[in-house]
């Protein structure tokens, strides 16, 4: 509060009073700055280590480089020929050229015009420095000594290129066209995506919500469906329903559902839970007494319906936009298995680093798809800042009334979605089952034998449980005890929203960005941290620190609703913090605490995008499986693997309802007296 | 006396810790061969050397070599066995295979030994492009089989191929280069435009296309032999189509690691793969290996396969592959999302 000091009189300058700090001070701002610390090392390191890696480049420096050339008689008159001026002279290679990836290679005879495989003529080359090297044929000669070599050889000599730093990985990236449409690619399936999903989402939320239409619950049930399974799912079912062999083919007329079409199904299928849960918390919070205004106005529904209720739910839909905009242009698992020849961003980075080992260009198209994804990431943020109570004491809550036609209609609406929903899974299960489709109709358990198959069998699926169980424990401790520190301690203003930027800052981050960079950081030989790399620890590391956005938040709202008092009093009982923690606070926050356990083991049985580059052969994931398995064309074990990620999911969510219900009944008692 | 005694006791000693030591040395061994035949492959090594341990990292060509060359000041792996021919010439020019010449390698097809002396490393086994060709699917879409390369431009198999994209597939890249040495460079590219406009899509994978073709989903799959016969095995309605001009080839080979600590146990591991027992093993799995004579046809592999193999120069291929995979991207890639 600024109090005006102009016809005040001032208060004399005394010293600054610093309140002194408690050992539970201490404590607390001890484990705030070591979950700081964790932040910084699995996020901010990594991502630098990956930006700088954007700017490494390769250039044929060939001022390193000289050459003698003999008479016809193979004596040499000792004249030495250095590589950038004879460049200079014949322009044999423009400056563009000169830069290169990290496996670039330059010929040397079109320095020689005159150069004829065939003549008697003698060459001599040597690096003029230390790290210099060229290859002759495949062997490579890194000394700086001469190297004598016939004409016929020496039309076999390759320059290598050097490291140096600079833009020309970005200025190759954006002059290449094939990898400067992805940007366009992804931006348009995205936007058609987010148009559509938020559409849909938008009126079955309203059904859910507003009308009086009947199988709520299975409906609300079957909407949640899709958030169990890996993305790349519903890809493989659309191949079984409208590939050259599907089921429904004819339903496309003819277009090809490897392309944008089948991107953007699929898109709708795995984003809409997500769009669906954002838009239902704001349309589940309306105010009656604005609807009876309306009436009384004589409003028609139409204008009500435009100058209420999606007003009312404005927030909720940029939010719902944004979210699935960014789960949209950061996916790489569907665009993986449906895109056909249509390249998006994600895809390109798995291309350049797998396909080509390409590890600098990776980072480039790493950089280009996180500036969308944290633009988007940054406006949702600041619209949801200017977001205002929508509910005050004095509101109403909205009770909709029955009314037959409307709720036949929204039932059959919300039949289609969930036919559509729970059809793709059934594909999947089905196709799971078919012993050789379509040759062989017959059923059987082979496509379960996945031992025989790429992908690492049986094995990651225990794998996977492996991490999505570490992961719940492991993120969960870490994740609520950081924004308990956050929430609750005392000063340091600066330290706490420093570090809630960082929590925050996860979200923005693709998974395939993440992944990419814990490469760079963690396999350089140079970093402590390097025995981590190909371990199960660092599976668990990248998933908790790439869903720790949703955790925290979930983490910071629970805690917030418990009063800050409850420290005071512990203080004057002269309880430790930490024993209050402990005793009441987790306790009270149970039920967050196991929505944040299960919302992190759905997550790491699922995710695709952020291990894709971090398994080792003794890691290898359920997830990763279908990927891999789809990749080689085992599509049906494929599905079947995803339908088996499908069932342990729903399991654990089971198991999580049962639990949450008991422990709610043993600690939550209190909630009614 | 005592003096005697001594000394033996210590020679004995040191015998003693010599054989422990060497019954304790473990290899770290990088490969890119099938899953399911690494613990063969060990099992068999182990017969005659139960003193080496083989401690295998396996996952696909492109990874591993990804992980070799990521790891190049900083090397893990003792041995690489079983990894494709042009991964191992990249990373002899990185430097980092050791040249050896393991004994009885002059036993081997030459075709199968870096040109080096010593080599810096040897093949094992071959494998080679073909065509996959669904016959119910052909039928349907009334096309007549195609016997060559240029058959495939045909406009009646517009839409009906699928080959592997080789920036991300070794068998795609293997593909490219050998049209490029068979129709040279000019003719190759040539071809290929051509091929673009029968070319349904492009795969990330090698084998998908033929298994693809398998699944009925395209009638035509540019693969490779083996994952047809394997596909043919299982029931599904293949032929396996050996284009008349020339196949391109791959072989998978087996190197040393420059600087391993083990170099001993390596040497030994690597004389191993060489031998004539070893390649009767690779052979189980693909028709072509590295000491002649020693192959016995494997089912359902299509005929007149050996002879198809063009001579492929392998330095031609690693030397030119950042050029070539830059020039099909542009022609390709790019154009490809205009339909």
């Amino acid at each position: 509060m600024t109090v005006p000091l102009t016809h005040t009189s001032r208060m004399p300058a005394g010293p600054v009073v610093k309140g002194k700090l408690s050992r539970d001070d201490l404590i607390m701002r001890g484990g705030m700055m070591v979950i700081a610390l964790y932040l910084v090392v699995t996020l901010a390191l990594p991502l630098y280590a990956m930006l700088s890696k954007s700017f490494s480049t390769y250039r044929f420096e060939l001022a390193n480089y000289e050459f003698q050339v003999s008479d016809e008689s193979g004596e040499f008159e000792g004249t030495i020929l250095r590589a950038s001026d004879l460049n200079a002279s014949t322009g044999a290679y423009t400056a563009t050229e000169l830069s290169a990836g990290s496996d670039g290679r330059l010929g040397v005879t079109n320095f020689f015009p005159e150069f004829s495989f065939r003549s008697p003529v003698k060459y001599q080359i040597r690096n003029t420095v230390e790290d210099g090297r060229f290859l002759v044929g495949s062997t490579l000669h890194d000394g700086t000594e001469w190297v004598t070599l016939d004409s016929n050889t020496f039309r076999r000599v390759q320059l290598r290129p050097t490291k140096s730093t600079g833009v020309d990985n970005f200025v190759n990236y954006f002059s290449t066209p094939a990898l400067f449409n992805s940007i366009k690619n992804s931006l348009w399936i995205s936007v058609v995506s987010t148009i559509v999903t938020v559409t849909l989402a938008f009126w079955f939320a309203y059904a859910l919500n507003r009308s009086c239409m009947r199988f709520k619950g299975l409906f609300r049930l079957i909407a949640m469906a899709p958030i169990l399974v890996p993305s790349l799912l519903p890809g493989i079912a659309l191949v079984y329903l409208f590939g050259n062999q599907g089921m429904l083919k004819e339903l496309l007329f003819g277009a090809s559902i490897y392309g944008p079409i089948g991107i953007v199904i699929g898109s709708i299928f795995f984003t809409f839970p997500h769009a669906f849960l954002i838009i239902s918390t704001a349309l589940a919070i309306s105010d009656a007494r604005l609807y009876e205004a309306a009436t009384s106005l004589r409003a028609t529904p139409w204008r009500t319906f435009w100058t209420v209720t999606i007003p009312g739910a404005r927030y909720g839909l940029i939010s719902a936009a944004f979210v699935v905009f960014n789960l949209v242009i950061t996916d790489f698992g569907l665009p993986k298995v449906i895109g056909g020849q249509f390249n998006v961003l994600a895809v390109d980075i798995y291309k350049q680093v797998i396909g080509q080992q390409n590890f600098e260009m990776g980072a480039v198209v790493s950089v280009v798809l996180v500036v969308p994804a944290i633009f988007a990431f940054a406006i949702d943020r600041l619209v949801q800042s200017k977001q205002v109570a929508q509910l005050s004491a004095r509101s109403v809550p909205y009770q909709p009334n029955p009314n037959p036609r409307t709720d036949r209609i929204f039932l059959i609406y919300c039949s289609l979605i969930g036919l559509f929903i729970v059809g793709l899974l059934a594909v999947c299960q089905f196709a799971a089952l078919i012993k050789f489709w379509p040759y062989d109709l017959s059923l059987s358990l082979s496509n379960y034998q996945f031992d025989k198959m790429d992908g690492g069998g049986w094995g990651s699926y225990f794998n996977s449980i492996k991490l999505g169980l570490l992961t719940a424990v492991a993120g969960t401790s870490i994740v609520f005890f950081g924004a308990y520190l956050v929430e609750k301690s005392n000063g340091f203003k600066m330290g706490r929203s420093l570090f809630q930027m960082f929590a925050m800052l996860p979200m923005a981050i693709p998974g395939m960005v993440l992944g990419l960079a814990y490469i760079f950081f963690f396999n350089n030989p140079n970093n402590p941290l390097n025995p981590l790399y190909g371990t199960m620890a660092i599976l668990v590391i990248c998933s908790v620190t790439h869903f720790y956005t949703v955790s925290h938040l979930t983490a910071v709202t629970a805690l917030k609703q418990m009063d800050r008092e409850f420290e005071s009093v512990s203080a004057s009982l002269k309880q430790p913090t930490m024993k209050l923690f402990s005793r009441v606070t987790v306790p009270v926050c149970l039920p967050s605490v196991l929505d944040i356990s299960i919302y992190l083991f759905v997550n790491a049985m699922t995710t695709v995008s952020a291990v894709v580059f971090l398994y080792s052969p003794k890691t290898t994931l359920a997830s990763i499986a279908v990927l891999n398995m789809d990749d080689a064309g085992d599509i049906a074990p494929a599905a079947a693997m995803g339908m088996m990620i499908f069932y342990t999911n729903a399991a654990a969510r089971l198991l999580h309802l049962l639990a949450s219900k008991g422990v709610l009944q043993r600690t939550q008692a209190w909630r009614n007296r | 006396m005592k003096l005697k005694a001594t000394i033996f006791a210590s020679i004995a000693a040191g015998a003693l810790a010599a054989t422990s030591a060497l019954a304790e040395t473990e290899l770290t061994v990088y490969t890119a061969v099938e899953a399911e035949d690494l613990a063969r492959y060990a099992e068999k090594f182990n017969e005659g050397n139960p003193d080496i341990k083989i401690n295998w990292v396996r996952d696909s060509t492109g990874i591993i070599t990804a992980k070799l060359l990521a790891e190049r000041d900083n090397p893990q792996a003792d041995v690489i066995w079983g990894l494709a021919a042009t991964s191992l010439l990249l990373l002899k020019s990185e430097g980092m295979l050791e040249a050896y010449a393991p004994a009885g390698v002059e036993k081997l097809d030459p075709k199968f030994v870096d040109g080096d002396n010593p080599p810096a490393w040897v093949g094992m086994d071959a494998w080679v492009a073909s065509v996959c060709y669904n016959t119910v699917e052909a039928e349907k879409a009334g096309l007549t089989p195609p016997t060559s390369w240029k058959d495939l431009t045909d406009p009646q198999y517009a839409g009906h191929v699928i080959m592997p994209n080789p920036n991300s597939s070794g068998t795609g890249f293997l593909d490219v280069s050998s049209w490029l040495q068979m129709f040279g460079e000019e003719g190759g590219w040539e071809y290929m435009d051509a091929l673009h406009e029968n070319i349904a899509r492009y795969t990330h994978s090698g084998s998908k296309p033929c298994k693809l073709a398998a699944a009925g989903e395209i009638p035509i799959g540019i693969s490779f032999a083996f994952r047809g016969a394997k596909s043919k095995a299982a029931g599904a309605p293949l032929e396996i189509i050996v284009p008349s001009e020339g196949v391109g080839w791959d072989m998978e080979a087996t190197a040393i690691v420059a600087g391993t600590a083990n170099l001993e146990a390596a040497q030994t591991l690597v004389d191993f793969t060489v031998t004539k027992e070893a390649n009767e093993m690779y052979n189980s799995g693909y028709a072509v290996v590295a000491y002649p004579g020693v192959a016995k046809p494997v089912e359902h592999f299509p005929d007149g396969l050996l002879d198809a193999m063009i001579d492929n120069d392998f330095e031609f291929a690693a030397n030119n592959r950042a050029a070539i995979l830059k020039e099909w991207q542009s022609r390709y890639d790019g154009k490809s999302e205009a339909k």
